[in-house]
């Protein structure tokens, strides 16, 4: 068989369902064997950037690893955005890349670029094969190293002459992996010592990531959480890993998390980090980030530890398996004063927002979280209505809440909606996006038409870069540059020409009736295109590189003029 | 303040590893002073030392990121007396016959070797810690000294444990 059947029989023996793929000359034998594959279906996509935000949603919404493959040159420079948002919130994706043959290498051949040096800072590993006889091995250790530890994107760079090369393979796997270790059971010593920390905490909170839920430690968050009686908080990323409406959810922490969550902040004499990494949108300023409380910080990645916070105990190891142990040497703690302050927090400083005033995208996400009973997957893009939806759409299962955190993406929402749609073919997905990112990647209607997909896309049109509109309103005098998006298209007519069915909302009576009307289309892909108010605004907001403790919890009155945001972006 | 220290990374011997080292000492703004890379006695593995500068508050950090890397097997940091640490270094001198004497006395304190002569120049061969180089660096410099090259810093552990 030749290199490329060889690529092909791995990923069949790794179960790959779908490969995210546009094909150029230099991937031809690979997409060639596939026309023997049927168990692997190709999707073809309509731009390689989409392709690889397909392969993240897919895989954030089930777990598995997401497999995307390309052309060499601009083929795989498309990919570098994908990869870049895979890298950051720790997705697990095969990036296979077409390469020039292996004589012309570093001779600026026909679409030759150097993507392992390109990608170098951005992936979790990645390879250039060079040989026939390797490329069984390094596939093979690709999906292992994507889909193990902390996950993240690995890119396989394949040279045409060695996809073309024979070679009898016996597909032996023996990987030769020396330098990869995975911690998986933590120190049980340590762990102890978190138990004896915890116990003499008055005042904890659990302090939720997107570890957990990769982890799959939503059982155990909430067994620890029930039996110490602990106020649960998560990050953007760990939406999901404690459902958002057990009475000890305070919801999700920083930026624009809700006022109870960061006061929980301010206030708690512990805080737990459970697969979350002390991110710059949680801490605000370091230096200020609860001085008082003590630390402690679980990580399957002990390069966390001591990255932004050094932590009073650290345990290297995966999540669930860690909280198992823990769970069995912890009481209930006396946190009865502390979870009625924190309720009184909840009901002195509820997420709300202006109910007059023309159609409101809280409104309309308020309402959609009805409808689906929280249980829709939700996928974002990036800006105001990422934030609004984090606060107002519900999280209540782990791998319901995908959004480009770390990375965050402009254009990442659509795609991978597309991307979870084919995973989970029987959940409801909804796509929440905004005017701007959504024409980024919105090639993909055609992506999403010809599968008939029966995904929901939700674009909360506010004919502005809403979320650089409001930094600017905020800290530079409301001096608008370059945000507004005069020459929006009519989005649901652009959906007609795909043969995708459309739906305007334009008035807040119609709210209901329209999402109503969207969720039970069943024929395909719909749109729904909310015409906003223009010019509204994320609450609260803890400008960057403040202190938590500087919380906007409305809107300040025109007359205080802001500092400019410091010591972060 | 910024300090100097000495790592001792084992690396298997794949495309783009050091590449990945450099971009991690980048990343967190770490200066690279020397590197030695050389295969290890198991051909399938490299051993480096890398001495670099940096902020101390940072250091435990980067030492993890460097570990997890796939291709590091593992990397250390050692304490001055735990290792035994070696560097070479030639030098070129322009030095004519009648001035060779002075050179030569230095030479011999500093237990270096004359490795090539010529009419007008001497290449001087020495190996020792960092320290001993850089005093006959300092002596040289007034001397005619035109090039030095330094092999960069080795470092072994001391006695039967890994480096
Ligand atoms: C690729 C990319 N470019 C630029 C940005 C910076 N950015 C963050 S939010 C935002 C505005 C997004 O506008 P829109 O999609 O309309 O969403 P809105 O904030 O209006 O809800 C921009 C430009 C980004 N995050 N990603
Ligand atoms: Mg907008």
């Amino acid at each position: 068989m030749n290199g490329a059947q060889i690529v092909v029989e791995v990923l069949k023996q790794q179960g790959v369902e779908y490969i995210f793929g546009y094909p150029g000359g230099a991937c031809m034998p690979i997409f060639d064997a596939l026309v023997d594959a049927p168990e692997q279906k190709i999707i073809l996509v309509r731009h390689e950037q989409g392709g690889t935000h397909m392969a993240d949603g897919y895989a954030r919404a089930t777990g598995k690893t997401g497999v995307v493959l390309v052309t060499s040159g601009p083929g795989a420079t498309n990919t570098v955005t994908g990869i870049l948002t895979a890298q950051m919130d720790s997705v697990p994706l095969v990036i296979l890349t077409g390469q020039t043959v292996t004589p012309n290498l570093g001779k600026d051949a026909f679409q030759e670029a150097d993507v392992f040096g390109v990608t170098m800072p951005i992936v979790k590993h990645s390879f250039l094969v060079r040989d026939v006889k390797d490329l069984s091995r390094v596939v093979n250790e690709a999906f292992h190293l994507a889909s193990t530890g902390r996950p993240g994107p690995v890119l396989v760079d394949l040279p045409k002459d060695v996809v073309s090369n024979e070679w009898d393979e016996d597909f032996k796997v023996d990987l030769d992996l020396p330098g990869y270790q995975v911690q998986t059971s933590g120190n049980s010593d340590s762990i102890e010592y978190v138990a004896e920390l915890l116990s003499k905490s008055k005042r904890p909170l659990l302090y939720v990531g997107a570890g957990a839920v990769i982890s799959g430690a939503g059982k155990q968050v909430q067994k620890l959480a029930e039996k110490l009686q602990a106020p649960v908080t998560t990050t953007l990323l760990g939406k999901g890993s404690f459902s958002e409406m057990h009475p000890l959810s305070v919801g999700m922490l920083g930026m624009h998390g809700t006022a109870y969550a960061n006061k929980a902040v301010i206030e708690c004499d512990l805080i737990m980090a459970i697969g979350a990494r002390w991110d710059d949108r949680i801490t605000g300023k370091v230096s200020e980030f609860c001085p008082d409380a003590t630390k402690i910080h679980i990580d399957i990645d002990p390069a966390e530890f001591g990255k932004i916070i050094q932590p009073e105990v650290s345990v290297n190891g995966d999540a669930a398996e860690v909280l198992e142990e823990l769970i069995l040497l912890v009481n209930k703690l006396d946190t009865t004063d502390w979870l009625k302050k924190i309720d009184q927090w909840k009901i002195k400083y509820p997420l709300k927002f202006p109910k007059r005033g023309g159609l409101r995208a809280q409104h309309v996400l308020v309402e959609l979280d009805r409808l689906t009973g929280s249980n829709a997957i939700i996928a974002t893009d990036v800006g105001q209505h990422q934030m609004w939806a984090a606060q107002f759409c519900k999280s209540i299962r782990e791998r319901q809440w995908l959004s480009s955190g770390g990375a965050g993406t402009m254009g990442y929402g659509f795609p991978a909606a597309i991307g979870a749609q084919l995973g989970k073919p029987d959940d409801l997905v909804v796509a929440i996006v905004g005017d701007g990112g959504f024409q980024m990647t919105m090639c993909e209607l055609a992506t999403a038409a010809i599968h008939k997909l029966p995904l929901k896309i939700l674009i909360i049109n506010n004919s502005y870069l809403g979320m650089v509109r409001q930094w600017q309103q905020l800290f530079f005098d409301n001096r608008e540059s370059g945000v507004d998006m005069e020459g929006n298209p009519d989005f649901v007519k652009i959906g007609e020409s795909f043969g995708i069915k459309g739906f305007h909302l334009r008035r807040a009576g119609d709210v209901k009736k329209v999402l109503k009307k969207a969720l039970d289309y069943n024929d395909g892909p719909c749109i729904v295109e909310a015409v906003v108010v223009k010019a509204d605004n994320v609450f609260p907001m803890i400008p960057a590189g403040a202190a938590v403790s500087d919380m906007l919890i409305n809107e300040p009155p025109k007359s205080q003029k802001m500092q400019k945001p410091v010591g972060s972006t | 303040m910024e300090e100097k220290f000495a790592i001792s990374i084992y690396v298997c011997n794949k495309p783009g590893v050091l590449v990945r080292l450099a971009q991690t000492f980048t990343r967190r703004g770490y200066n690279i002073d020397s590197l030695v890379v050389s295969p290890a006695h198991d051909h399938h593995f490299s051993r480096i030392t890398v001495v670099v500068q940096g902020e101390p508050v940072t250091f435990d950090q980067i030492i993890r990121q460097l570990n997890k890397l796939v291709d590091v097997v593992h990397a250390m940091h050692h304490s001055d007396t735990d290792v035994v640490d070696r560097e070479m270094a030639l030098f070129k001198v322009r030095v004519k016959p009648n001035q060779r004497a002075e050179i030569f006395q230095i030479v011999e304190v500093f237990r270096a070797k004359t490795v090539d002569i010529t009419d007008n120049s001497l290449v001087i061969e020495t190996t020792g810690d960092s320290l001993k180089i850089d005093a006959l660096e300092n002596l040289l410099g007034p001397m005619g000294l035109l090039e030095m090259v330094r092999s960069g810093k080795l470092i072994m552990k001391r006695g039967l444990e890994e480096t």
